[in-house]
């Protein structure tokens, strides 16, 4: 703008105009600043989060810790029920979630035609992405619990945490089959194969990294959620364990821990959190220490596997 | 195919026509095979609407039967939420006026912090720090939000607290600002992604006009990239609005009609939390209250999901 103004003389001009671009200049560094330190902000919190968790946990971490019910006594008390009910969830939940979002990507990618139907489907699958974990709950809670009578069991509880990833599995497993090119499936057609041949022989193969990382994040997201489990109404105190799976007599396998009642990990640290002594505070920081681990784990793994294969796949 | 049988000797073409009729019921049972896959994927596909329809009946229906008791005009007015009282009162303005202040001031927190970031590692940041930054980013999105709740009740109220002295043990204020936090990485990534999609030869064209990266930045990417930024905003106010356990952890449970930050209060979401935690039995007032809770959390999210809808629509560039 400035060099646009009547020239007083030709030197004048110019330092006008360097002065001009080093204050750009000036802004373009302020800026960079600005961003680094935005940035702190987030690497400091979680820094401080994951540090003060440590400090004030990890004394607590012992074998016995892993290996006891929750107990009034905040010395004694352990995540056993907890823990062992976390990994029962997501067993249902993967059991559900993986085989429904993979077919309904393949089907969405693969097969769908464009038509309005399609076009309902992937509007409903965005919105549903977006609506809040805890109205999972209530929908679980008014139609899993009550309507279909699955009560405050495992089987509502993964039922429901299976809905809630399922757009999570279902946008990855899109994502990973649109980087096939048409190129493959083109060539097994030209071999005569069908469609669910090519997608059987090829497309599900070729994607599944893409879908097991989804998979991985997803689950990442369900062991962590809280809201919507103790909307169905899972009990904070359980010191008892589901039926096992697996029994000594015949049939040797039971499939009652399904409707068994449970608490999960983020549960008991919860209840944990909301008591006023110290000493089940420190139960708490604990707790919350192996959660913070099982996700950080399972979503670094996701990144790894995507860095992985992003790094090797050249079709 | 097989169908036009080459000509030949009488008996190569009985044989061609056996294999024909063979064929054909292969062909034929494999077509069926692959209408049955094909409706099967499409019933999987089909799930998330059915998942949609059952939400929307479940919350309804619950709905209706809570307005019978509670006419909508007392539960829109009413300045009390005292459902589980003698003295009942169903003022919904109470937990919204939580969820709104608690929302302000996460957004406060997230909405600029993750447009610098976006912005920054769009268009600042060198290669290596954005390879590492991204996966830290979903990292911090990952956590689970109970252990976040904890952090905010218990290293960022006391804080706060050291600050100014009379803040109470449970507030709005450290509740919001953690959510800030975790919410970043939902609005970085997503504003992030609409920068990135904005065509390069737009960069260049402000470059060759002399525009510095700043200038570049805020003044043509930004822009352009605009209807991306807009969903992500509302992204980000759709976490905030539903968060639900660092609230109910950090932020107490007594509703309370309030919009100072510094004071305690229920939303929506801790608000169910809070009779999920009791005893209450199926079918009475206090259990369909969290269903019209929840009805109007699904109405508010609806609101901005189409206001974002919209938005887009009206701000979309397209190269």
């Amino acid at each position: 703008m400035a060099a646009v103004a009547p020239p007083v003389s030709h030197s004048h001009d110019i330092s006008v105009i360097r002065e001009l671009i080093a204050k750009h200049k000036r802004w373009d560094f302020i800026f960079g600043l600005i961003g680094l330190l935005a940035l702190m902000i987030g690497v400091l919190t979680f820094t401080a989060l994951f540090v003060d968790m440590a400090i004030k946990g990890v004394p607590r971490l012992d074998l016995e810790f892993f290996t006891s019910f929750p107990s009034r006594r905040a010395s004694q008390a352990g995540i056993l029920s907890a823990w062992v009910g976390s990994t029962l969830v997501m067993m249902v939940t993967a059991f559900f979630a993986v085989p429904l979002g993979v077919a309904a990507g393949v089907y969405l990618e693969e097969y769908a035609p464009k038509n309005w139907v399609t076009d309902v489907i992937e509007i409903n699958i965005t919105n549903l992405a977006g609506v809040p974990s805890i109205v999972y709950g209530l929908l679980a809670l008014g139609l899993f619990v009550y309507q279909f009578g699955f009560g405050q069991s495992i089987l509502s509880a993964g039922l429901t945490l299976a809905l809630l990833i399922l757009p999570v599995v279902i946008v990855a497993t899109r994502e990973a089959i649109r980087g096939i090119p048409q190129a493959i499936r083109e060539g097994s057609y030209a071999l005569g194969a069908t469609q669910w041949q090519t997608v059987q022989h090829h497309i599900i193969p070729y994607s599944s990294a893409g879908i097991l990382t989804g998979v991985i994040i997803g689950m990442a997201r369900a062991i962590g959620e809280t809201a919507p489990i103790i909307t169905i109404g899972a009990l904070t105190f359980i010191a008892f364990l589901p039926a096992s799976p697996v029994q000594a007599a015949p049939p040797f396998v039971s499939f009652e821990w399904l409707l068994s009642p449970f608490t999960v990990m983020p549960i008991q640290m919860f209840n944990w959190t909301s008591r006023p002594e110290a000493a089940f505070l420190v139960n708490a920081a604990a707790a919350g220490f192996v959660l913070v681990l099982m996700t950080l784990a399972m979503n670094g793994l996701a990144i790894w596997l995507r860095y992985r294969l992003r790094k090797k796949i050249k079709w | 195919m097989s169908a036009v049988a080459p000509s030949g000797s009488a008996s190569t073409t009985v044989m061609a026509q056996g294999l024909t009729s063979a064929r054909l019921a292969q062909r034929r049972s494999r077509i069926w095979r692959e209408k049955l896959i094909e409706f099967v994927l499409f019933a999987a596909a089909s799930v998330s609407v059915f998942v949609t329809i059952g939400i929307v009946y479940v919350l309804v229906s619950e709905s209706v039967q809570f307005f019978r008791h509670v006419p909508i005009w007392d539960f829109l007015t009413d300045t009390q939420w005292t459902p589980l009282f003698d003295d009942a009162h169903f003022g919904i303005m109470v937990l919204l006026s939580g969820t709104i202040t608690s929302s302000l001031v996460a957004l406060s927190v997230a909405i600029p912090l993750g447009t610098i970031i976006a912005i920054y590692l769009s268009e600042f940041a060198p290669f290596k720090l954005r390879e590492v930054a991204k996966p830290f980013l979903e990292l911090l999105g990952g956590v689970p939000t109970i252990v976040y709740g904890y952090f905010a009740l218990l290293f960022v109220t006391p804080i706060l607290q050291a600050i100014y002295p009379e803040l109470p043990g449970f507030n709005l204020l450290s509740a919001g600002l953690v959510m800030g936090i975790m919410i970043i990485p939902y609005v970085s990534s997503i504003s992030e992604d609409a920068m990135r999609a904005v065509p390069m030869s737009l960069r260049e064209g402000s470059y060759a006009m002399g525009a510095t990266r700043y200038q570049t930045a805020v003044k043509v990417v930004v822009p352009a990239a605009i209807s991306g930024i807009a969903s992500a905003y509302i992204l980000g106010i759709s976490r905030a609005v539903g968060e639900t356990m660092i609230l109910a952890v950090a932020a107490g449970m007594q509703p309370s009609l309030t919009f100072n930050p510094l004071e305690p209060a229920a939303t929506i979401t801790a608000y169910i939390v809070q009779v999920a935690l009791g005893d209450l039995p199926h079918g009475s007032v206090g259990y369909q209250t969290i269903f019209a809770a929840g009805l109007t959390l699904m109405l508010l999210t609806l609101v901005f999901n189409i206001l974002g809808h919209a938005l887009r629509k009206r701000f979309r560039e397209v190269y």
